[in-house]
């Protein structure tokens, strides 16, 4: 990593130099430290999760059956024998959620990404407030410890899904509460993020780069930290409720009159279960768009590179990113419909429901549309983000069924919702993801991943995706029931048993086709193709500093000249204009 | 905000003064009405209306919304929005 | 440890959006703040809509010592803005005794709420005993748990933190502008907690 640019600031950037390193790589200040941070403990936590679903996986298709070669490591209070427990399996469930959500996708797409581009990008020296950003890594950094230590508390971890419905939250063992206090340090975390990326991406821009030049990555990293920013406090405030049920013996979320084992439970009632449910969901509608929005981002900025021309409508990507935030708030009783709410809300939140497609549906379009007539390189990045158009599409419009109250009735519940997030979210978001790595690898590190093994994980991936995914639908259908240990005690669902088998043996391939990326990706960290500062010939800023930048990110500050995506711009010699850059290229 | 001249300063403090003591006059105004013991649903209305009416004197005059760039108005605007949104529909969910 | 030195807009304010980032960001958080409360006060309703009887504040609770304690919160309310208008007219004297009388203030209301806490407790009124008491514990408590913060951060801006005055005293203003917003915010909370749970 050799720091190639001249200082030309005054005095306080001599300290850089003279930091310990303790202060310079953990207890950073500087965004692209931080960003890797949180990119490292994402990725592991991704790998962690998916883990926690394979001893899943297992019992899915083998149920009852001992757990081979490694079933005896595992404690009686979790497989007598290697023979995985109901409670264990709860408790993978629970947590794989959580830990996807909450400590992999979000933090990576969010934390990492969102942490090492927007400064960059938009040209600035670094966020806003450098102390506030550390403090949000390190928040979630606890956070992440806590949860993965929740199973060894004596009941075990949180197992009452990633929903935490009451009153089976609030009767459940310790890892409840555990579950509880890693999600206020995570809040915090998240709080404390979205206020800088807000205040940077206002305040930050460089000199002409106004807001109908942001880069789409920019603009859909913004409208994530509105939800962020708005979404996530009542789950804080109903999380302070639940611990209040569960430590004081309140009655926020338990009805009167509950009967537990026969016997009727001890405490004052008057609260309800639906309560909790409101405020979950207030943040985690909004939460799946924060999931979805850095992807689309990501894939804007991916395929306007790789097609040498500009997005196909930027203004309706942008107007329809916003659009699409709002809606979030005001569309999550959707994942409530079978709760006894009255027809009137029902039909407010089906109507609402439907409208959010609407703009989901112009981000794809234009997305789609801006492959047309272009100059495809269908490199590993390229691959990806080209790969999550048409299975976003198919997870967006497997959602619609959901949506809608009358068919909802038959599908809660059941694994044809899971077929239908995961979709979104793995193929989707996920699939982004990796596109952002492969493309951003060469800035942060200065090197390229390689091609050939890059091919091998995209095609793998995608089609085991696939495998794992759409039988899924296709068991939910037929009325196979979700979060259960043993599916099959329902007559009607045992033809399903055979796709069970399928979607377990994929997800095991599924795991061996991430060894190519593994190894790629830290073979490339040492060995890999050294690279200049823009091997892709972007257009973007972050494309102007060196790889990677140093601290400060450039020598003199950037200005923006015009739009981000001028690629065969009419009259220019080179087919890529940068935003950076003065003259005529 | 840090280019006030003294004098605009000293104006800002009189007024200050003179919310200080709306405020107070409100809290024994409140307070007082309370024993007047109205149905439930009047009560209610005429509590909120008075401590709608305070809060806005200290959002206007000591967090200085009255001067305030549109940029802060434009969150705050959206935020009220969502608020009062959070408020209501989970309590009319029945219907 | 970043270079401060090259992120603009920290003293002086951005010339479009006529903010500087700590205003913005000070703000952004008050945001979340009426998220967090407005959920609690949701759940409130919710609660109390959903039963048929729910008990009138001012039968269980001490209406007395919650009107002392609001008039309390509004005096700090004026002495902070009051340390703000100091420091606009240069005077780190009065910056000081109206910081340190918002502090002072600031603690009485916690003895009060003390008081009020231990007398509950002491009556075997609890979280648990109803949901009156529940929502009440912990609509106060989390406000609370807010005073604390401010004080800890009105502390630091009267002791080690104001050092930076003599450094950079627009950035330093900027600060405490950024903890009055924050502490004015405090009491606004306060401001409808207290009719709601005193006095229905």
């Amino acid at each position: 990593m050799t720091d190639t640019s001249k200082h030309g600031h005054a005095d306080h950037d001599h300290s850089h130099h003279d930091l310990p390193f303790w202060k310079k790589y953990i207890f950073s200040q500087d965004h692209k430290i931080i960003g890797l941070q949180y990119g490292w403990t994402a990725l592991l936590f991704l790998l962690y999760g998916f883990g926690l679903m394979l001893l899943m996986r297992w019992q899915f298709a083998n149920p009852g059956q001992p757990l081979p070669l490694i079933g005896n490591w595992f404690p009686e209070s979790q497989m007598i024998g290697g023979v995985m427990l109901p409670e264990f399996f709860y408790q993978l469930g629970a947590m794989h959620g959580t830990v996807m959500v909450f400590l992999g996708v979000v933090p990576l797409a969010v934390g990492a990404f969102g942490n090492y581009l927007v400064p960059l990008q938009i040209g600035a020296p670094d966020m806003a407030f450098p102390k506030l950003n550390m403090m949000s890594y390190w928040l979630y950094f606890v956070g992440g410890v806590i949860m993965f230590a929740s199973f060894w508390v004596p009941d075990g971890a949180a197992q009452s899904g990633w929903t935490s419905y009451p009153p089976l939250s609030i009767l459940a063992g310790q890892g409840q509460t555990v579950w509880l206090v890693g999600m206020a340090f995570l809040i915090n975390s998240s709080l404390l993020g979205s206020i800088n990326f807000i205040t940077t991406i206002v305040q930050l821009r460089a000199d002409g780069l106004s807001f109908d030049r942001l880069p789409f990555f920019v603009w859909s990293q913004f409208v994530t930290s509105f939800l962020l920013l708005l979404a996530f406090p009542p789950l804080m405030a109903a999380s302070v409720l639940q611990l209040f049920d569960r430590l004081f013996g309140s009655s926020f979320f338990m009805p009167t009159g509950l009967v537990v084992n026969d016997q009727v439970s001890a405490v004052a009632g008057g609260g309800n279960p639906v309560l909790w449910q409101h405020l979950f969901w207030f943040l985690a509608h909004p939460e799946v768009y924060v999931l979805i929005l850095p992807a689309v981002g990501i894939v804007g900025e991916i395929i306007a590179c790789n097609t040498r021309k500009p997005l196909y409508n930027y203004k309706a990507l942008v107007y329809s990113a916003i659009f699409v935030g709002f809606m979030s708030f005001v569309v999550w009783a959707h994942h409530m419909f079978l709760t006894n709410m009255g027809t009137t809300m029902n039909t407010f939140f089906q109507v609402t429901t439907m409208i959010i497609s609407i703009p989901s549906v112009i981000i794809l379009t234009v997305l789609v549309l801006s492959l047309w007539g272009g100059s495809i390189r269908f490199n590993t990045p390229m691959l990806f983000a080209v790969a999550f158009l048409p299975m976003f599409g198919l997870g967006g419009l497997t959602g619609l069924p959901l949506g809608l109250a009358a068919t909802d009735i038959h599908l809660h519940d059941t694994n044809y919702v899971i077929g239908h997030f995961h979709y979104v979210v793995a193929p989707g978001t996920i699939f982004a993801l990796f596109a952002g790595i492969y493309h951003w690898f060469p800035k942060m590190t200065g090197r390229k991943m390689n091609e050939t093994l890059g091919k091998i994980h995209f095609f793998f991936s995608l089609i085991l995706m696939n495998c794992i995914f759409a039988p899924m639908l296709i068991q939910g259908l037929i009325g196979v029931l979700r979060r259960m240990y043993d599916p099959m005690q329902y007559a009607h669902a045992q033809p399903a048993q055979p796709l069970n088998v399928f979607i377990s043996i994929s997800a095991g391939l599924l795991a061996i086709a991430q060894i190519p990326f593994i190894v790629n990706f830290f073979w490339s960290l040492f060995a890999g193709q050294k690279v200049e500062e823009n091997p892709w010939q972007a257009t973007t800023m972050e494309w102007t500093a060196p790889s990677p930048p140093s601290h400060g990110n450039f020598v003199t500050p950037p200005q923006a000249h015009r739009g981000p995506y001028e690629y065969s711009a009419p009259g220019c010699k080179k087919d890529f204009w940068p935003q950076a850059m003065k003259e005529t290229n | 905000m840090s280019g006030l001249t003294p004098e605009e300063v000293h104006h800002h403090v009189k007024i200050y003064i003179r919310v200080f003591l709306a405020l107070a006059a409100l809290t024994v105004l409140t307070v007082g009405v309370s024993y007047l013991r109205l149905p439930v649903a009047i009560a209610v209305a005429v509590a909120l209306i008075i401590a709608t009416f305070k809060a806005s004197l200290v959002a206007t005059f000591f967090m200085h919304l009255n001067v305030e760039r549109k940029i802060i108005m434009a969150i705050l605007a959206l935020t009220v929005f969502f608020f009062i949104f959070l408020l209501i529909w989970p309590a009319i969910s029945r219907f | 440890m970043s270079d401060q030195g090259s992120i603009r807009y920290i003293s002086h304010p951005h010339p479009v959006t006529g903010v500087t980032n700590s205003k913005l960001g000070v703000w952004c958080f008050l945001a979340s703040e009426v998220m967090l409360f407005g959920a609690l006060f949701s759940a409130y309703i919710l609660l109390r809509t959903g039963v048929s009887s729910w008990p009138h504040g001012s039968l269980l609770l001490n209406v007395p010592l919650a009107t002392l304690n609001t008039m309390i919160l509004i005096s700090s309310s004026v002495t902070m803005v009051m340390s703000w208008a100091s420091l606009a007219l240069n005077d780190i004297k009065k910056y000081r005794l109206y910081m340190t009388v918002t502090i002072l203030c600031g603690l009485a209301f916690l003895v009060v709420k003390t008081f009020e806490y231990g007398h509950k407790f002491e009556h075997h009124h609890f979280p648990s005993t109803d949901n009156f008491y529940a929502i009440y514990f912990a609509l106060t408590g989390l406000h609370c748990l807010h005073v604390i913060g401010g004080l800890i951060v009105n502390a630091y801006l009267l002791f080690p933190g104001s050092a930076l005055w003599k450094k950079d005293p627009d950035q330093f203003r900027g600060r405490v502008e950024a903890a009055g917003l924050y502490w004015h915010f405090v009491d606004l909370v306060w401001i409808f907690l207290f009719p709601v749970l005193y006095l229905l």
